[in-house]
């Protein structure tokens, strides 16, 4: 058994003392993915009773924010993630996709409970039967309405989901395709 | 008028077409509408028409206000609602009585136990049916505890409203602890559906006395905390006193009631006034105001909790053994050991699953005393097991067209505490 | 001072007094599971409500709604529940409209916080509320077609997606798969 030499071996080294370089080597594919995954904003947009719980998992006992999305934003400009939290009506469907719209690509939505997802328990005339219908939903959150820990199982999935996607490519293709229709 | 053609053949489902067409027809229509702010002329300098809405942090929801701003002065609010229409009187007719039990806690969310009371008391009422005492002194507990926490989530978003981020952290600290005794109960933290036509939908769980004593006794503490954040702090007081004003001459005209209503100086509290279920049996004070500012709200609201377990710990002392429910097996199912032994109470749950309850026809209108003020169940029967119709009289939506009167005159920045010491919930203003 | 004496001598209840003083347009007055309703020609209903107001002390409407009963000539039912904080009484006045055009005079004149519940009714029914300061839809969108509560109106439901009928839903909603 050779003595590891402290000068020449790099597992002893520390960089911070010796000044030697750590490298870390990755695709700028991977780099970008880890970089959005870990930092998505999401909107400050709630629509009925999810939304409570959607406060809730931002509060003190649940605390979103140690997955790193605490940072909620009041304006869709500023915001990659829409979680939907709550029935959408249908004097409110035009105004949820113009915040769509008005968000800025990547963007990521979160379909949150039961009303959010499928229309949920009000099969109506009032009600649009998932958000589906308006804007392409990336992760699906089933509960009425979700437990915080449901919500937060949906953002790290939309993580995982995101950490799997390239750099420069536009996820929601389909979007473009029913806007061209 | 194609267009709306459309949309209802649509809706019938007579038409083929996607709903996407139909959206962006709607948009776009809506947008044309929407496009403000623009300016005019007014009395003294230019007038600004701003849109405040439907997605903005501090409307606590989907409520839109159109402003009319002289600077920084609002001259006019309308507020503009409907956003998140639900159609849920229309569903009622389509279920039985006891599926509109689930419908109940979906209109206010954050006071879901007195959605579920106050139906249940407009169907009993039709019923003529009497539910026994261990009923009615755990719905005054549930009641009790979801007003408080209803208030915490109204102190929470309030705060952080006018900036106090810190508040909110706390509040939510409580309701959580709230939270977990209705879970207990129920297995739900929020839609709780536990309060059923003739009493309630199964007992209380073992331990559930000992979980909500040490809750209130805690709690009162907890509420200090909350006021030596706000309550003399001299930031909060800017903000809030002299705020929103309006007497209570003008609040019975527009049919205000609750925390609002008591603000500005009138105790009318349903629970004393006119006492339902077993409230006359507590003792207990209705806060009042005497300014009728947004300050006099908050101030109201904070004794509300401390009154609320003055309450619940009366209850706990009170509270009866005996059954749960009615034992009118027309009404309520027989016990589930009942069923595998005698062959009345097989038939019996077999026709209330199948059939549903009947409902002798008639009209009844029950009223309770909510976080938010009277809340209202109006049920008309017809006899079948369903209902012929169902008006839920919510407290917010009445509440909110006083914000025209509070708020004009002010500054734009009040507009933001006055909506939040109205405590709106959208869910049961639009329904 | 004998029995009937004192019987005599007890305070007239607010349902006689309103057919006291109003007669023939009082059309059914009913006393059930502890409410008073009063029935009203819809001409009345300002004068009564006036009235009760002033006379009687009812400051509040809490609320006004209506029911449909398409069978009948008068089809809807108006409700109105008021509420006196004074003398702890609740009555309900109620009146029948139909027609073409259904109306009934506005209450906003007696009590302005109606405003919105008979928005709401118009809405929801298409009962037209004659000098309504802002008689326009509320909750549903401007140019939403019908009134959503009468019984005519259907549901509007969807047809749920099940693996039987995915195929046929699915062709309908293009925009929900991606």
């Amino acid at each position: 058994m050779g003595e590891l030499n402290p000068k020449t071996d790099p597992l002893l080294l520390d960089p911070n003392k010796s000044g030697a370089p750590g490298i870390v080597l990755t695709t700028l594919d991977q780099a970008v993915a880890w970089a959005r995954a870990n930092s998505i904003w999401p909107m400050l947009f709630g629509l009925a009773c999810c939304a409570i719980e959607m406060m809730s998992a931002q509060s003190s006992r649940y605390d979103m924010s140690r997955f790193g999305m605490e940072l909620m934003r009041a304006s869709p400009r500023q915001s990659d993630l829409m979680i939907v939290a709550g029935r959408l009506s249908r004097k409110m469907a035009p105004v949820l996709r113009r915040l769509y719209d008005q968000m800025p690509e990547p963007k990521y939505v979160i379909a949150m409970g039961d009303c959010a997802s499928c229309g949920g328990i009000f099969n109506n005339y009032a009600i649009v039967q998932g958000v589906d219908e308006i804007v392409p939903v990336d992760v699906y959150v089933a509960g009425c309405p979700p437990r915080p820990e449901a919500l937060i199982d949906g953002v790290l999935q939309l993580q995982r989901k995101i950490a799997r996607q390239r750099a420069g490519e536009v996820l929601h293709v389909g979007a473009i395709d029913i806007r061209s229709e | 008028m194609g267009m709306l053609q459309n949309a209802v053949n649509w809706l019938l489902g007579r038409d083929q077409r996607g709903a996407w067409e139909l959206h962006e027809e709607m948009r776009e229509r809506q947008l044309e509408q929407m496009l403000i702010p623009t300016w005019e002329e007014g009395e003294s300098g230019p007038r600004m028409l701003l849109n405040m809405g439907p997605q903005h942090p501090s409307t606590h929801g989907v409520l839109r206000l159109f402003l009319e701003l002289e600077g920084e002065r609002v001259v006019r609010v309308e507020p503009d609602i409907g956003f998140l229409h639900t159609g849920i009187e229309k569903t009622f007719e389509y279920k039985k009585y006891e599926q509109g039990v689930t419908l109940t806690p979906r209109t206010d969310y954050l006071s879901n136990v007195f959605n579920t009371w106050a139906y249940c008391m407009a169907v009993e009422k039709l019923l003529e049916v009497e539910i026994p005492p261990r009923a009615e002194y755990v719905r005054v507990i549930m009641g009790e505890l979801q007003r408080i926490s209803s208030h915490l989530v109204w102190l929470g978003t309030h705060a952080l409203d006018i900036g106090a981020m810190s508040v909110f952290l706390y509040a939510f600290r409580e309701r959580e602890m709230i939270l977990d005794i209705f879970e207990m109960v129920t297995g739900a933290r929020m839609m709780m559906s536990y309060f059923r036509p003739g009493g309630l939908a199964w007992d209380i769980p073992d331990g559930f006395e000992e979980v909500v004593a040490s809750f209130i006794d805690l709690m009162p503490s907890r509420i200090d905390e909350y006021e030596a954040l706000l309550t003399n702090n001299p930031i909060w007081r800017e903000r809030t006193q002299g705020v929103g004003v309006v007497d209570a001459e003008t609040a019975m005209a527009m049919s205000v009631t609750g925390p609002i209503l008591r603000a500005t100086g009138v105790a009318w509290d349903l629970r004393k006034a006119m006492p339902y279920s077993v409230y006359s049996e507590f003792e207990f004070d209705v806060p009042v105001g005497t300014h009728g500012d947004v300050f006099d709200r908050y101030r109201v609201r904070m004794q509300e909790m401390r009154e609320s377990i003055k309450i619940i710990r009366q209850a706990l002392d009170k509270l009866p053994g005996g059954p749960h429910r009615v034992d009118n097996h027309k009404v309520a199912p027989p016990p589930k050991e009942e069923i595998y032994l005698s062959m009345e109470a097989l038939i019996h749950h077999f026709k209330l699953w199948t059939e549903g309850m009947l409902v002798p026809p008639g009209e009844a209108y029950a009223a309770i005393e909510g976080p938010r003020g009277e809340i209202g169940f109006y049920v008309v029967s017809d006899g079948s097991a369903r209902p012929y119709r169902v008006h839920m009289r919510s407290p917010s939506f009445n509440n909110l067209q006083i914000i025209s009167h509070m708020a004009e005159g002010g500054l734009v920045a009040d507009l933001i505490a006055i909506i939040a010491s109205l405590d709106p919930v959208l869910g049961e203003i639009d329904r | 001072m004998d029995r009937t004496d004192i019987e005599t001598t007890t305070e007239p209840t607010t349902a006689d007094l309103v057919r006291e003083t109003f007669g023939e347009a009082v059309l059914d007055i009913t006393e059930r599971l502890g409410e008073t309703t009063i029935t009203l020609t819809p001409k009345a209903l300002p004068d009564v409500a006036r009235w009760l107001r002033d006379e009687r002390g009812f400051e509040m409407c809490v609320d006004v709604t209506a029911a449909d009963f398409p069978q009948d000539k008068e089809r809807f039912r108006v409700v109105y529940h008021l509420l006196s904080l004074s003398r702890r009484e609740r009555v309900r006045l109620a009146v029948r409209v139909g027609g073409k055009k259904p109306t009934v005079p506005t209450l906003t004149t007696v009590w302005p916080g109606v405003n919105f519940c008979e928005r709401e009714v118009y809405d929801m029914f298409g009962v037209h509320f004659e000098g309504h300061p802002n008689l326009k839809r509320i909750l549903m969108p401007e140019d939403w077609d019908g009134h959503p509560l009468r019984k005519d109106y259907p549901l509007g439901y969807e047809p749920v997606q099940f693996t039987h009928n995915f195929e046929e839903i699915d062709a309908k909603k293009p925009y929900a798969k991606s």
